[in-house]
């Protein structure tokens, strides 16, 4: 039997497999956030030099990773959309970018937090910290520009060039705290291990599981109101039940 | 070629030309993107003249002295080759300690001391509970006692 690869790639079969998907990832992500935050605040010990400060890491950390990788996929969506032509890809490149925003946002604010009590500063602008507010103002960017164009087809190639250029700051944003001296501390866990405490490592790494889990929810219902709005007049949406009911009504 | 391929080669050079052009961007930057000079910059006249700039480094075991105002402190920053003295009046932050990293902005005046407007902590990567950071700092004087004890013997290197 040969596998149809293409079949969720459209939208009609997408919506469905979206929408059964979601509960999924959004159950798994509330338990690990719990799990997460239980170990991170009460298993996890405090740190010889920064005491209790630390644990802002556990979301810090997971809200960072988050913000570059998401950045990734959505250039990665977005070159799709802009080779293949297909809709859904440019699709989810919307979806994704407000909640890549939004972990960019979270990681410079709790940074924000952490600094002023361990560093003495607010904001410093060393090449890690810059350069995660460009992350930021990319992603808002993407937003605005693809908003500020009526014609989505047009929309989505405009802003998916915008996307696909700035992928070039994610490696400056990781690379940042080796090539250039700054106030950020360098990388705890690399790919060659961690020296962490194990306690702390099973508390990040849940939570950042529990945020990628988290992510992927939001962004697939977020995208399935997009296929809803975008595909308004197809066949296929004006015979979804709840539609049905709504368009005869209002008829 | 396709239509797409030719998409994708687009693409794939719009992507290595802004790659490089960013590249030599920062590469002409240079170390202006850096946050701060160390004590040997300092003392091999790499820094701005007569203007006030960040130096970077660690605080020197042992060199921590306030004065007796409470507010004002000197200590020295070093990189382990050279050090640079550091008065400082003002509110230090809570990672401030001696050994650990630390950024100071000012203007190092002619007597070769830097009146700091601002410190910094800089915190290393380093996370662990006190009890291992104990132990781990008695290890390394037990180590330090033993190689001192049989000088001939190589000292055994604590790696964090």
């Amino acid at each position: 039997m040969a596998i149809n690869w293409f079949k969720y790639a459209a939208p009609t079969t997408f919506y469905g497999l979206a929408g059964k998907m979601i509960p999924w990832f959004a159950f798994s992500a509330a338990i690990l956030f719990a799990i997460g935050l239980y170990i991170g605040f009460f298993v996890a010990p405090s740190d010889a030099q920064q005491g209790e400060f630390y644990r802002i890491m556990f979301i810090h950390v997971p809200a960072s990773i988050l913000s570059m990788f998401l950045y990734l996929i959505m250039a990665g969506y977005a070159a799709l959309g802009l080779i293949f032509n297909t809709r859904l890809s440019a699709m989810m490149a919307t979806a994704i970018a407000p909640t890549g925003a939004l972990f960019a946002l979270i990681s410079l604010w709790t940074g924000a937090l952490w600094g002023k009590p361990m560093w003495g500063a607010w904001w410093m602008w060393d090449a890690r910290l810059t350069s995660e507010l460009i992350l930021l103002f990319l992603y808002l960017g993407f937003i605005a520009l693809h908003a500020s164009i009526d014609d989505p087809r047009r929309a989505d190639r405009a802003a998916a060039l915008l996307a696909i250029v700035g992928s070039v700051n994610v490696p400056i944003i990781y690379f940042s705290v080796k090539w250039w001296n700054t106030l950020h501390q360098g990388s705890t866990i690399k790919f060659s291990g961690t020296t962490m405490h194990v306690a702390m490592q099973q508390a990040l790494f849940t939570m950042l599981a529990a945020c990628w889990l988290y992510a992927i929810a939001v962004v697939l219902a977020r995208v399935r109101s997009i296929i809803l709005e975008r595909e308004r007049n197809a066949a296929w949406v004006t015979q979804l039940p709840g539609i049905a009911d709504f368009a005869g009504g209002e008829k | 070629m396709k239509p797409r391929q030719k998409r994708f080669m687009f693409i794939a050079i719009a992507v290595a030309g802004v790659a490089t052009s960013v590249g030599l961007v920062l590469n002409a930057l240079g170390g202006n993107v850096n946050l701060y000079f160390t004590p040997t910059q300092v003392f091999n006249k790499e820094v701005p003249n007569g203007r006030s700039f960040r130096i970077g480094g660690l605080v020197e075991e042992g060199s921590v002295k306030r004065e007796n105002d409470g507010l004002t402190v000197n200590f020295v920053i070093t990189d382990t080759h050279k050090s640079i003295p550091v008065v400082y009046k003002g509110i230090l932050p809570d990672l401030f300690k001696e050994g650990k990293g630390v950024v100071a902005q000012g203007a190092v005046g002619d007597n070769g001391v830097m009146r700091a407007e601002e410190v910094l902590a800089k915190h290393d990567e380093n996370y662990m509970p006190p009890e291992a950071a104990d132990a781990l700092k008695k290890a390394q004087a037990a180590n330090a006692a033993d190689s001192a004890a049989m000088p001939r013997n190589v000292p055994v290197t604590v790696t964090k």
